[in-house]
């Protein structure tokens, strides 16, 4: 019986590779736990509500998650907002009304724009977009949380392209079959009938697009500003939760308030997106099982 | 083995190797020893980004003269070398700014006694859009820049302008340096745009002709055809005076730092060779050369 044994070995293998991922998740959730739980015990977690960051200060350190949580609800808002149209609409052109040789070209290059490293989108942004945006708005500075949305844009649309697409063309060919028959026309087929029937696949690509933006650092950070105050202002700077951590984490000194304070404001993100995939997964069985 | 006990062990197996796993890739990040023996042949310096330039420069020199002794050298920040100090993760910690008391008291508990040598003195320009009229200003002024939201250009001498004030983001020692130095410790106002490096706000300053920022002397000379640089007076009555190796040296430049190494306990071995290098005259060509101030 050595064969069965064999086998049941390399069945426990592959088991132990896939179970990874869940124990890295819940180490993750742990370890960040941990730290942000000793700030709940010390200054107290309602040291997070106050409408203040500012961590290094002579005078009286601010941990006030407010400016950092609107700062990272208004850039993705506004990227959403953006995505949507730009997103739905490539989708549907692709999936309904592209000819075959103008979806080769599009579809590669539209993978290629998610390929590029954000960093790099970043500098784009930075170098092309913010005097852009400072000139077109007759702004003092292009570092605003436009700038930053229409970075995080750039970023979610292939996301939302490939699922929509992938979602409309999934939509059974008898749907249309049955409303071009009753005399319906291929614009009205696409808006009445199409894109409403792949709807839950629409809205699952939106969420991970929502997902990718909300977790994004880099391009972000270089191109907002990165003031944290609250403000619902396309024209404002903001500062992000991602941002902050990643430009915070450097430098401050282990185990401090600070240290603690930016393990929460992971925990907010984490959350955040934790509940964002949960809702996109809902969605993604409903078009699946429809 | 029942079948029971084969089920059991089929799903404790599993888990127990990812969880080795997954605990060897957390504790994994090595401590390795700080041995500062004279048989050391490699040394690592790890810590502010301000130095990174000049430490890597001294490496490279140093090498050439000791070809059997490796040197390697990292940034992430001052606190990420007096973390990597106190954790006995690097040999020398390079920080712009000197060690806080908080650190100080961590590093005891852990047996580490951080010894501070100066190697170099940094000035900190302000520096300004090429067309803006103003040329000098206080520190007093400058204080009010950075944290009155409400201040114009208008009230420092120039146009009837907002001011669109420039930092650098907290996690930089010239962040702290110039909060101190400056501001006279008051926090930077909230609306101060925090950058995320150096050459992002020559970049924004250079195209903004309302924007002031600051940043480390090399680096505003090495840009100085693409921003102007502003000279500073201490108070009212002193003159205004322009960065630069010289004022910087003599002190009449009001906005300068020393810059540190720190090193668990006295220099040894190794260690203390490289020390006396940077301190040497060689060494001390090797600041001036890379933009900085000699401290010998």
């Amino acid at each position: 019986m050595k064969a069965a044994w064999k086998e049941k070995a390399i069945r426990l293998m592959l088991f132990a590779t896939a179970s990874t991922s869940i124990l890295i998740v819940i180490g993750i959730f742990v370890f960040v736990g941990k730290e942000a739980g000793q700030f709940a015990v010390k200054p107290g977690l309602k040291e997070l509500l106050g409408s203040r960051w500012m961590p290094v200060s002579f005078q009286k350190e601010s941990f006030g998650l407010l400016p950092l949580i609107t700062g990272s609800l208004l850039v993705t808002a506004l990227a959403t907002a953006l995505t949507i149209p730009f997103g739905i609409g490539a989708a549907v052109y692709i999936s309904e009304l592209a000819r075959p040789t103008e979806r080769e070209i599009l579809k590669p290059f539209i993978e290629i724009l998610a390929g590029i490293p954000s960093v790099v989108i970043g500098f784009f942004g930075l170098v092309v977009l913010v005097p852009l945006i400072k000139s077109v708005f007759n702004l003092s500075t292009g570092l605003t949380a436009l700038a930053g949305a229409v970075l995080l844009a750039l970023m979610a649309i292939p996301t939302v392209v490939s699922i929509s697409e992938d979602a409309i063309r999934s939509v059974p060919a008898s749907y249309k079959a049955a409303s071009l028959a009753l005399g319906a026309s291929k614009m009205q087929t696409i808006w009445k009938v199409t894109v409403p029937a792949a709807l839950p696949g629409i809205v699952a690509a939106i969420m991970l697009g929502i997902g990718r933006v909300i977790g994004e650092t880099m391009a972000v950070m270089m191109v907002t500003g990165n003031a944290a105050i609250i403000t619902a202002s396309p024209f404002d700077s903001v500062r992000t939760m991602t941002a902050t951590i990643a430009a915070e984490m450097g430098e401050v000194a282990f185990g401090s308030i600070h240290y603690r304070a930016l393990f929460c404001v992971g925990i907010v993100l984490l959350l955040a997106t934790f509940g964002l995939n949960i809702i996109a997964q809902k969605f993604l069985k409903k078009y699946r099982m429809g | 083995m029942n079948e029971k006990a084969k089920k059991t062990a089929k799903l404790i197996f599993p888990s127990t190797v990812t969880l080795v796993i997954a605990l060897t890739m957390m504790t994994g990040c090595s401590k390795r020893e700080g041995g500062t023996g004279s048989e050391q042949r490699f040394i690592t310096i790890k810590g502010s980004d301000t130095m990174v330039h000049l430490a890597s420069s001294w490496a490279e020199t140093f090498m050439q003269q000791n070809t059997d002794i490796e040197v390697s050298v990292t940034g992430g920040g001052s606190g990420t070398g007096i973390a990597a100090l106190l954790n006995g993760t690097t040999d020398i910690c390079a920080a712009s700014r000197k060690i806080k008391n908080k650190e100080l008291q961590l590093a005891l508990q852990k047996n580490i006694h951080p010894h501070e040598i100066a190697v170099a003195k940094d000035g900190i320009a302000v520096v300004v859009h090429p067309d803006n009229p103003v040329k000098e200003l206080t520190l007093e002024q400058l204080s009010k820049i950075f944290t009155d939201k409400s201040l114009r250009w208008s009230n420092v001498g120039g146009a009837d302008k907002e001011i669109l004030v420039l930092s650098r983001e907290s996690s930089s020692g010239t962040y702290v340096f110039f909060q101190e130095m400056v501001l006279k410790k008051q926090d930077y106002m909230q609306d101060a745009k925090l950058m995320p490096a150096t050459s992002a706000i020559i970049q924004s300053v250079s195209t903004d002709k309302l924007a002031i920022g600051y940043v480390g002397l090399g680096y505003a000379l090495a840009a100085k055809d693409k921003v102007k640089i502003i000279a500073v007076k201490a108070d009212d009555n002193s003159p205004a005076v322009m960065p630069s190796d010289q004022t910087v040296k003599t002190g009449h430049y009001p906005i300068a730092r020393p810059l540190f190494m720190y090193l668990n306990g006295e220099p040894q071995g190794t260690v203390k060779t490289f020390m006396d290098f940077c301190l040497s005259a060689a060494g001390q060509k090797v600041v001036t050369d890379t933009g900085y101030v000699a401290v010998r």
